[in-house]
């Protein structure tokens, strides 16, 4: 194996680039940890764009809660090996508000309340309970609150995105729910909803859509439509076409990819960077190795190794399998960096359910690393695998983010005690 | 509603299509209903393989000629059905050297072309086989598709007057004077009764046969003897491959256009409904079939299914595969009830044999003489069944280069011109409501890597728009589509499969929260099975 790059040291390996990833670099940078990120982000376009922190449990009974907090109080009672039981209530709190800020600095500025989820709606017409959207999506919560007389717009050659059918699936509890569609000024055929975001950027074609909106409006109070209301610029497009239209709007999250994942994995490329974070974007990990003197070194790079991490610590937030985290065959998961034991059911039969809807959940989304009270992933005796590898999001075992919808709340939450406790641990 | 008809045909699968043709063609007005959609049972669930006739030379010389006779027959007569691949015999280190030994010998016995090949030709042929391969014969063996066979039967018959009812369930028959005077229908979608008046009735239901016979007062004994198959991502062989050894599990490949089909498994099962393909099969069958293909250990699978074959219960039980593979034709005339005639069992390769049988003894009940014209018409190719042959509607869709039309499903580019065409087809058939399943029964929609993530959605969309959906049908929709796919993915879930059906749950589930938009948690489709 050929190292073509010079050797990279470091205090803090960030191992992921997704919520969790992007997250803990946050965090380590806050500190004034000296970090490096490795991962691809490319995942982050399939991020809805939502923060949800917890919607649901039971699961079996499918129970919704208000209350995300209240929520989390009764699952870490029901379920003590949640990630969540390993976590400050406080430090929740402040990692909540740490990443908000970022993400506000980065000019994609988050809407959420204290202790209340807000409900939306999404492109299959029904209602999700989340904990935090764009600030671009908060005159839905309102409209649906509300059931204010409101115009839902689509385009023609966006697939995918019917406002037909939200009005029709929402129609018996939202009767002034209106569906228009427009052409997206200087187009044609197949529309990508990237495409429209980078075009809407540009003052010309948004003057244009916002006359096409304010020619399909009538009487309503409020107006929706898809999140393609800029990329790079989506708070100064979105504040100019609702000042143009003349009434308030909203985006609403579309099926992944999604302009609403792509803003955010801007925002992250862009400030984590910025904030002093060694980052090595769309390169991986291929191997790792520990001495107890020395610390880890990893073989990172793009097609093949290229150069050497050499790091005190680590943070493992490679996601599961979609983030390539976990791998399975026929026979078992295995974990991708390290190896590590997997929490996992005796055989396949164990994984999934024969009903893919099934409330229970699937048991192989409850696979994944378990860990000590400081996130350390545990080796095959029971003990940390390494004094300062800790572990944080969607890999982590006895959860169903995709169930309880907690997805985001996860990632950041434990990214957060991930980094704590290894700064702890490191003085 | 109330209809009057000649023939009523209970089961729209290969043998129910296969006599409204024939009967059709003979002048007689049938209406044909099934429970749920066009090949539902057996006839959707099998291999798609048309017999040469050698795999039951040791177990069944009889049926092994009538193999012979009607694959031949066939291969003239509905040639747009069949891939005449050819198909081989192949026996690998361990198998049986006295199989190796008789099995030219009872080929010539059915008079079925067999010829030897040597291991340099087997592997040119065909270089997937195992290098422990250590005899192979040539065999005639092709590969039909079922569903476009039905289909094509169907609209034959259509044309010629038959009337499908599809969704539609038989609820009570009104017997008097030992005749079924009347039947009572309901359509499972929209909830609507209605009773046809036939002369005579046709229990063509498969696997359910001995369910319909009872709701007549008269017993069918079966067996249910279950088997699943699994598709591989993309074709591995030219030709049909057989083990070279007596039947037994997974010892068939099948070529299906741009995939092969691998199977199968044989295990009785108490009921027809509620199965599904096992994960212990699934592996099961790769790591037995694996010997003859070592490339199935590491391909990608793409779903698996099953059916049931029904077989009729003689009271010898033991091996499944021993159980008469040959069908029955009951006049339960002597059982109290004259008009009504059961047919069922048989094989996919002799179902036009099973029509022509029944068919006769039908006219011999009405006392008129009609000879059967299958033998010798041509199946004229219906354009309802073009759909489903990868690469058609990419073709169609390049050639038209029209920026408007879209394509709904990436994976197999599939666009909106494709899924009007076959909501078209569907509304002709028996009208709406048309559904995301039946859509993409007819099309290659959700048929891709994708598992339907993505086209399921797409397809709603558009179909609100055209208001083919209205209300919260779409949810509904949404829910048995990926519900009904999921049966065939869930036992193979590892390597990528499983991290696309984990990017699935988590937009279904995460995102648009499919699974609490129902409180009672039960539904059609759930389970797979239309209640």
């Amino acid at each position: 194996m050929m190292e073509t790059r010079p050797d990279v040291h470091c205090d803090l390996m960030i191992i992921g680039c997704g919520m969790a990833g992007a997250a803990a670099a946050l965090f380590a940078s806050a500190r004034g940890i000296d970090t490096i990120q490795v991962g691809m982000t490319g995942e982050l376009n399939y991020a809805s764009g939502l923060i949800d922190l917890l919607g649901v449990h039971p699961i079996a009974e499918g129970r919704k809660w208000d209350n995300p907090w209240a929520g989390i109080d009764r699952l870490v009672k029901d379920c003590p090996r949640h990630p969540y039981a390993r976590l400050e209530r406080r430090d929740m709190h402040t990692a909540l508000s740490v990443f908000f800020s970022m993400l506000e600095m980065g000019g994609l500025p988050y809407t959420h309340t204290a202790d209340r989820n807000l409900q939306i709606i999404t492109p299959v017409g029904s209602v999700k309970s989340t904990y935090a959207v764009p600030e671009t999506m908060k005159n839905g919560v309102r409209a649906l609150e509300e059931k204010a007389p409101c115009l839902m717009v689509d385009f023609k050659g966006l697939k995918g995105y019917s406002s037909r059918q939200i009005a029709e699936t929402l129609k018996t509890q939202w009767p002034k729910l209106r569906a228009g569609r427009l052409e997206f000024p200087d187009t044609g055929g197949d529309l990508f909803s990237e495409q429209l975001a980078r075009r809407l950027d540009l003052p010309e074609t948004l003057a244009h859509l916002a006359a096409d909106i304010r020619g399909l409006v009538g009487q309503e109070a409020f107006v929706g439509l898809p999140a393609i209301v800029g990329l790079y610029k989506s708070r100064a497009a979105f504040e100019d076409l609702q000042r143009q239209v003349g009434l308030p709007l909203f985006e609403i999250a579309v099926m992944p990819p999604s302009v609403a994942g792509l803003r955010l994995r801007h925002v992250f490329e862009q400030q984590l960077p910025h904030r002093g974070v060694n980052t090595f974007f769309q390169q991986k990990v291929f191997s790792a190795d520990y001495e107890k003197k020395r610390g880890f070194r990893f073989r990172v790079g793009t097609e093949e190794p290229q150069f050497v991490v050499h790091a005190k610590g680590a943070v493992l937030a490679s996601g599961r399998f979609f983030g390539k985290g976990l791998h399975a065959d026929r026979k078992e998961i295995r974990e991708t960096v390290f190896g590590l034991p997997v929490h996992q059911t005796a055989d396949r039969t164990g994984w999934h359910r024969k009903r893919l809807l099934d409330r229970r959940g699937h048991g192989i989304n409850r696979s994944g690393l378990e860990t000590d009270r400081f996130l350390r992933p545990l080796g095959v005796d029971g003990r940390p695998a390494f004094p300062t590898l800790h572990a944080a999001g969607s890999i982590l075992a006895h959860q169903d983010w995709v169930r309880q919808k907690c997805g985001s709340g996860l990632a950041i939450t434990t990214a957060y005690a991930a980094v704590k406790a290894f700064a702890d641990l490191l003085v | 509603m109330l209809l009057k008809t000649q023939v009523l045909i209970i089961g729209g699968g290969g043998t129910g299509t296969g006599l409204a043709r024939d009967l059709a063609l003979r002048g007689i007005h049938c209406v044909v209903v099934e429970k749920g959609d066009i090949n539902a049972g057996a006839s959707g669930g099998n291999h798609g393989l048309l017999h040469s006739g050698a795999r039951y030379i040791e177990s069944d010389p009889a049926a092994a000629c009538e193999c012979r006779e009607e694959s031949e027959l066939l291969k003239q007569l509905a040639p747009q059905c069949i891939d005449d691949s050819g198909g081989l015999f192949v026996a690998v280190q361990g198998d049986d050297e006295n199989y190796i030994a008789d099995f030219p010998l009872l080929c010539e016995q059915c008079r079925i072309p067999a010829r030897s090949l040597d291991l340099q030709e087997l592997r040119e042929l065909e270089p997937a086989i195992s290098e422990r391969a250590i005899a192979a014969f040539a065999v005639q063996d092709a590969a039909i598709d079922p569903f476009k066979l039905s289909l094509d039967n169907l609209a034959h018959a259509r044309q010629l007057g038959t009337r499908l009812m599809r969704n539609t369930r038989v609820t009570a028959f009104n017997i008097r004077h030992s005749k079924i005077q009347a039947v009572r229908l309901r359509n499972m979608r929209t909830g609507e009764h209605s009773t046809v008046e036939p002369d005579i009735v046709v229990n063509a239901a498969g696997a359910w046969a001995g369910e319909v016979a009872a709701m007549a007062g008269v017993k069918i004994d079966m067996l249910f003897s279950k088997g699943s198959l699994l598709v591989t991502q993309s074709r591995l062989t030219q030709r049909v491959v057989n083990r070279l050894r007596t039947a037994t599990d997974a010892d068939i490949l099948v070529p299906g256009g741009t995939v092969s089909i691998l199977g199968t498994t044989s295990v009785r099962v108490e009921s027809p409904d509620r199965i599904y393909p096992e994960i212990e099969e699934v592996d099961f069958i790769i790591d037995e079939a694996k010997a003859m293909l070592p490339v199935l250990e590491t391909t990608r699978y793409i779903r698996a299914y099953c059916g049931v074959r029904p077989l009729l219960d003689r009271k010898d039980n033991g091996d499944d595969r021993r159980v008469s593979r040959g069908y029955a034709l009951i006049d339960h005339g002597g059982e109290g009830v004259d008009n009504l005639v059961s047919i069922t069992g048989g094989k996919l390769t002799t179902y036009r044999l099973m029509a022509e049988k029944t068919a006769d003894l039908i006219v011999r009940k009405m006392g008129i003489e009609r000879p059967c014209r299958t033998r010798s018409e041509p199946l004229p190719p219906a354009s309802d069944a073009q759909w489903t042959e990868p690469g058609l509607a990419p073709h169609l869709w390049v050639r038209r280069n029209d920026p408007d039309d879209l394509l709904l499903c990436e994976c197999e580019m599939v666009p909106q011109s494709t899924v009007d065409a076959v909501v078209a087809s569907i509304r002709k058939q028996d009208g709406p409501p048309v559904g995301l399943t039946a859509i993409g029964l007819r099309s290659r929609v959700g048929k891709g890597p994708c598992q339907g993530t993505f086209c399921s959605q797409r397809v709603s969309a558009y179909l609100y728009d055209s208001g083919d959906f209205e209300g919260r049908g779409g949810i509904d929709e949404l829910r048995s589509f990926l519900s009904e796919r999921w049966r065939g993915q869930h036992p193979l879930q590892w390597d990528t499969p499983l991290v696309q059906s984990e990017l699935l749950e988590a937009i279904h589930c995460g995102f648009f929260g499919l699974e609490l938009t129902r409180d009672d948690g039960s539904e059609k489709g759930d389970d797979g099975n239309q209640a």
